[in-house]
């Protein structure tokens, strides 16, 4: 559409994710003091995790159930990085968007709102990932993990982190269309997230989970936001172990998206925004 | 003394008597209260099906742990945490004004306008929490013990106080502060376990840089036999330095305040 000064525009949908993205990084660049101590914040989470298991590891002669310290120490780490790709719009957020009639300005433009919330959030993860480094070095230091990667593995890794990204996404504004019909939300909220907690790996290893929950967690969707991009890079899977999550992650992608456009269809419909 | 006193109880009355308008919240705090205090629970269980002690404390004695920081947490939300962060908004806003025009202590004023009456629902869990694990460990406890706790407490509530508050005062320079909060409540979650678990640095700063050892460790210590008369006066100690500290740099931060007009 546009050619200006010699220099070709993106244009459409990809026009769009360009924008968005470049507004994002500028804007969380703007307040990198603040997305520092959130990052700080958020590190004492697994760190905790690791501390934990560390010491019960240390206390069992040397490993839990074949995990060793080094091991625990390589998984929380790469939790750390997984934990950043899989923050996306909060489920909260949508009390906001629709008390303040903030929806009816996205709903003017001419895409889906879901465009807006994937290539912010994604671009802010540029900004992530930068900050990241520094943390991910201080924690290598100090807890010393133990890596065996190879190119296969980091190839997945970088697949199945932004497969991780569009579940959640997707997952999450689900839940949060719910505010359509309901604002009291905080405590079916408060269920979602324990059950995330518990059965996707980020609050431990899911091999040390008993063999049902395991089983439970293998067919829930929450495992390929956390675990298994984690385990990619941390464990050991087989090449067959590999492929066959990230076909698995591909099918939740599909299916969370599908699902996702259904009920918005049906959520807007209910939507009538206070002026201003 | 008296006039201060009287003052504190109207002011924190008249918050509560604000939180009963929305009883509906009562509900919600009891249900994540619940959701929780589950977590916690299983959390332990999934500890202790592949060890029998961490770091010396047995399950039942890390239910203790979990009581107090449930209990602590419960003050925080609350109390403190409220009132910190209605400072924060009242100085990057320049609305503090309206304290500080008041004939009253500044100090006491911002620490006791806000009560979460419904997030006071935690301190009960707390307890119930610390009464069931003392049954489950049925070694008695004697009756200074019971003291101890409660002053080892009430002094690690005053330590959180005193760190949120000198947390906030940055405000006076820094102006926008919130990422405080997010930072203090990712710190506070380490105070779930006995701060003796983690390694030398950090156990460190969990002790003196953000007060978790006095706040949580310690009141649990007093209840499970770890304690010694000497730590409860060190935390004494401790707590009578940090509460001078914060009252130097609160009256210091507050010749840096310029109003809402400026």
């Amino acid at each position: 559409m546009t050619v200006s000064a010699g220099r070709r525009r993106l244009t459409g949908l990809p026009g769009v994710y360009a924008v968005t993205m470049r507004t994002a990084v500028q804007i969380q660049f703007q307040y990198r003091a603040a997305n520092y101590a959130y990052l700080l914040g958020m590190i004492a989470e697994p760190v905790i995790y690791l501390v934990v298991w560390s010491t019960v590891a240390r206390s069992q002669g040397g490993d839990v159930d074949g995990i060793t310290a080094g091991e625990f120490a390589a998984y929380y780490i790469v939790w750390t990085l997984v934990r950043n790709m899989n923050i996306v719009f909060t489920p909260y957020g949508w009390e906001e968007r629709i008390r303040r009639g903030v929806l009816s300005g996205m709903l003017v433009r001419p895409v889906h709102p879901i465009h807006y919330d994937i290539a912010f959030f994604a671009g802010w993860k540029f900004v992530a990932i930068l900050l990241w480094l520094p943390i991910a070095a201080v924690l290598t230091l100090i807890f010393r993990p133990t890596f065996d990667v190879n190119l296969l593995e980091a190839a997945v890794f970088l697949v199945a982190i932004w497969g991780a990204f569009l579940i959640r996404t997707m997952l999450l504004w689900l839940l949060g269309m719910v505010t359509f019909w309901t604002t009291r939300v905080s405590a079916l909220y408060d269920l979602y997230f324990t059950a995330e907690l518990l059965l996707s790996g980020r609050l431990l290893p899911l091999a040390l989970m008993p063999a049902w929950a395991g089983t439970l967690a293998d067919v829930l969707p929450f495992k390929y936001t956390f675990g298994y991009p984690i385990e990619v890079l941390a464990t050991d899977l087989s090449t067959a172990e590999l492929l066959t999550g990230l076909l698995i992650q591909a099918g939740w992608v599909l299916a969370s998206t599908a699902l996702m456009a259904l009920v918005w269809r049906v959520a807007v419909r209910r939507y009538s925004a206070v002026g201003n | 003394m008296a006039t201060r006193d009287r003052l504190a109880m109207t002011y924190l009355r008249v918050a509560a008597l604000n939180e009963l308008q929305y009883r509906v919240n009562f509900f919600l705090s009891i249900v994540q209260s619940l959701v929780a205090v589950g977590t916690a629970l299983v959390v332990l269980a999934l500890v202790f099906s592949h060890t029998d002690s961490l770091g010396g404390w047995s399950s039942d004695e890390l239910l203790v742990v979990m009581g107090v920081y449930v209990l602590i947490g419960g003050v925080i939300r609350s109390i403190i945490q409220p009132n910190m962060q209605q400072l924060m908004e009242d100085v990057e806003e320049g609305t503090l004004d309206y304290v500080l025009t008041k004939p009253a202590d500044a100090q006491l004023l911002v620490s006791i306008r806000r009560f979460g009456l419904w997030q006071a629902v935690d301190v009960l869990v707390g307890l119930l929490l610390v009464g069931i694990a003392l049954i489950r460990l049925d070694t008695g406890v004697a009756v200074w013990s019971v003291l101890a706790f409660v002053l080892a407490l009430v002094l690690g509530g005053l330590d959180v106080y005193c760190f949120w508050l000198l947390l906030t005062s940055s405000a006076f320079v820094l102006t926008r502060v919130n990422f405080l909060v997010e930072l203090f409540d990712g710190m506070y979650q380490a105070g779930r376990w006995p701060v003796t678990i983690y390694p030398g640095w950090l156990r460190i700063g969990f002790t003196f840089l953000v007060p978790l050892a006095f706040a949580v460790t310690v009141p649990a210590s007093a209840l499970t036999g770890r304690l010694s008369g000497w730590l409860l006066l060190g935390a004494v100690v401790f707590t009578a330095v940090l509460f001078a500290l914060t009252r130097y740099v609160w009256s210091r931060s507050l010749r840096r305040y310029s109003g809402a007009s400026a």
